[in-house]
């Protein structure tokens, strides 16, 4: 479950003030807003790479609101995907376990897995410069869920696709979400991707949220 | 007005009239720009590649061959490989830590520390160097940087290899400092912060993802320092000085060639850190880093 209590964020000219919402364990929640009104300031301050001004921040009912991202356990997908220049694909799914110290039996055996349900497993030793943009979402991706993190959060992963892929990937999604029982919070500007995918919508307008259906 | 349109623009009728040609035909050409630029340009390159020509003319073989063979020069090349790769290293050392945070954060009294890096860049050699010499010498009561350094911790800096090295350092240090500050300012932080959810530390997403994608610019930055240290007169002589077999560098050999009017071994030492600086500008080239920091 991530839930937000009056959370307030000021920086420069941009705020958002008194946000309050809840998304219960499991669901599928797109948020929806116009360019510039804050979606990605919401998502960072869910797994901790801002800070709010005031407010708090819960995760399956515990406040973490001062923990660090590394505390938190939540899978986040960037716009711009952010993946590791310097690694190939297979550094990039190991990456969360080998943090964590697993055994390497145990990152060799998720890995593979992983590569399978995201179709990338022809691409391990491949490095991410030489990726489409589909197989660069499904790294991405890979990467956010490798820890098999409770929560997920994604900005505008698809919005790069065409078509076809971006229907690919809502299968993809769809699959993650209900093999995994991952609660996903879901930034995108695609009414029809929202339609796809959302059990619960959001809408972030002149700094207020509301809940749309 | 009272004018009608063919009155405002007597030129428009005419030439839609007759095949869309313009009245006076001009082909314009791009001559006297590259003429200028180039000639503009060319002055400096000609200046250096001169420079460096009547060097090459007023020594012979023989000449440099005699330097070369002196134990005393032969002491001095030794010298500066050792001390300019020592200040090379550690001014990547200190100088990759603090270009990340200045290219990162954004921490109040920022601009203070990046004005008092690049005063080294900007302050006369000589001033640094006495600097240097007073620091360490400034009586704190009883107690004194450079007695402490010599009696307690044994290691004598003033007018010993080390005071070198530290001069070397202080100047080579703030243009490492420079190009990492570049290099991490060409790198995506989003990287860094997508780490820091997949679990790490900020040290940890600094060591795993962004300083392997530094490893250019770390490259650049230490040639840059190794090269600057090579070219370090000023402080050297006045914290190190210049004794022959001691504290003498190639630079420090060049100045006391010619104080004695050995010319010619002044001469062929210079083209010595010609061809050494040389050598350090190709091999930034060849690592494909460029200099544009």
């Amino acid at each position: 479950m991530i839930e937000m209590r009056d959370v307030t964020i000021r920086a420069g000219q941009f705020s958002l003030e008194r946000i309050s919402f809840q998304i219960p364990a499991g669901r599928y929640a797109v948020l929806m807003g116009k360019t510039g009104r804050g979606k990605t300031t919401l998502l960072e301050l869910v797994c901790g790479l801002r800070r709010p001004t005031s407010g708090s921040i819960l995760v399956h009912g515990q406040d973490m609101t001062d923990w660090s991202p590394a505390d938190r356990m939540i899978g986040y997908v960037p716009q711009d995907l952010a993946l590791f220049p310097t690694m190939n694909v297979q550094e990039h799914l190991e990456f969360a376990l080998r943090l964590k110290k697993f055994p390497r039996a145990r990152i060799a055996e998720r890995t593979s897995e992983l590569a399978a349900v995201l179709g990338i497993s022809h691409l391990l030793l491949r490095s991410v410069r030489r990726l489409s943009g589909g197989e660069s979402q499904r790294v991405a991706l890979g990467r956010a869920i490798a820890n098999r993190p409770t929560v997920l959060l994604l900005d505008e992963p698809l919005s790069a696709l065409d078509a076809a892929t971006r229907h690919e990937m809502h299968e993809l999604l769809r699959t993650i979400k209900e093999s995994t029982g991952v609660t996903i919070l879901h930034v995108t500007h695609n009414v029809e991707e929202a339609e796809a995918l959302a059990d619960q919508r959001l809408l972030l307008e002149d700094g207020k949220l509301t809940a749309s259906t | 007005m009272g004018s009608s349109e063919s009155d405002e623009y007597p030129d428009a009728q005419r030439t839609t009239g007759s095949e869309h040609r313009p009245a006076k035909a001009r082909r314009r050409t791009d001559v006297p720009f590259f003429l200028i630029m180039g000639g503009l340009s060319s002055i400096f390159v000609l200046l250096i590649v001169l420079l460096i020509a009547a060097d090459f003319m007023f020594t012979s073989w023989s000449d440099f061959r005699e330097a070369l063979l002196k134990r005393e020069i032969q002491f001095a090349f030794r010298l500066t490989m050792f001390s300019c790769t020592l200040a090379a290293l550690l001014s990547l050392w200190v100088g990759t830590p603090l270009g990340y945070l200045l290219s990162r954060y954004r921490f109040p009294g920022r601009w203070i520390i990046d004005t008092i890096v690049d005063i080294p860049i900007v302050l006369p050699p000589l001033v640094l160097g006495l600097s240097l010499l007073i620091l360490f010498h400034l009586p704190f009561g009883d107690w004194k940087l450079e007695t402490w350094m010599d009696k307690v911790v044994g290691f004598p800096v003033a007018f010993h290899w080390p005071a070198v090295v530290l001069a070397q350092f202080t100047v080579s240090c703030a243009f490492a400092v420079r190009t990492m500050r570049v290099t991490f300012d060409q790198i995506n932080p989003r990287a860094e912060d997508v780490a820091r959810t997949l679990g790490c530390t900020r040290f940890q997403a600094f060591m795993l993802v962004a300083l392997p994608q530094a490893w250019r610019g770390m490259i650049a930055a230490g040639t840059i320092s190794w090269a600057r240290a090579l070219g370090e007169f000023g402080p050297i002589l006045v914290f190190a000085g210049s004794t022959r077999m001691r504290t003498e560098v190639l630079s420090t050999t060049v100045f006391l060639e010619l104080s004695v009017g050995h010319l010619n071994a002044a001469v062929a030492v210079s083209l010595l850190m010609v061809a050494m600086a040389a050598v350090t500008l190709v091999l930034l080239r060849v690592l494909g880093t460029g200099l544009n920091a």
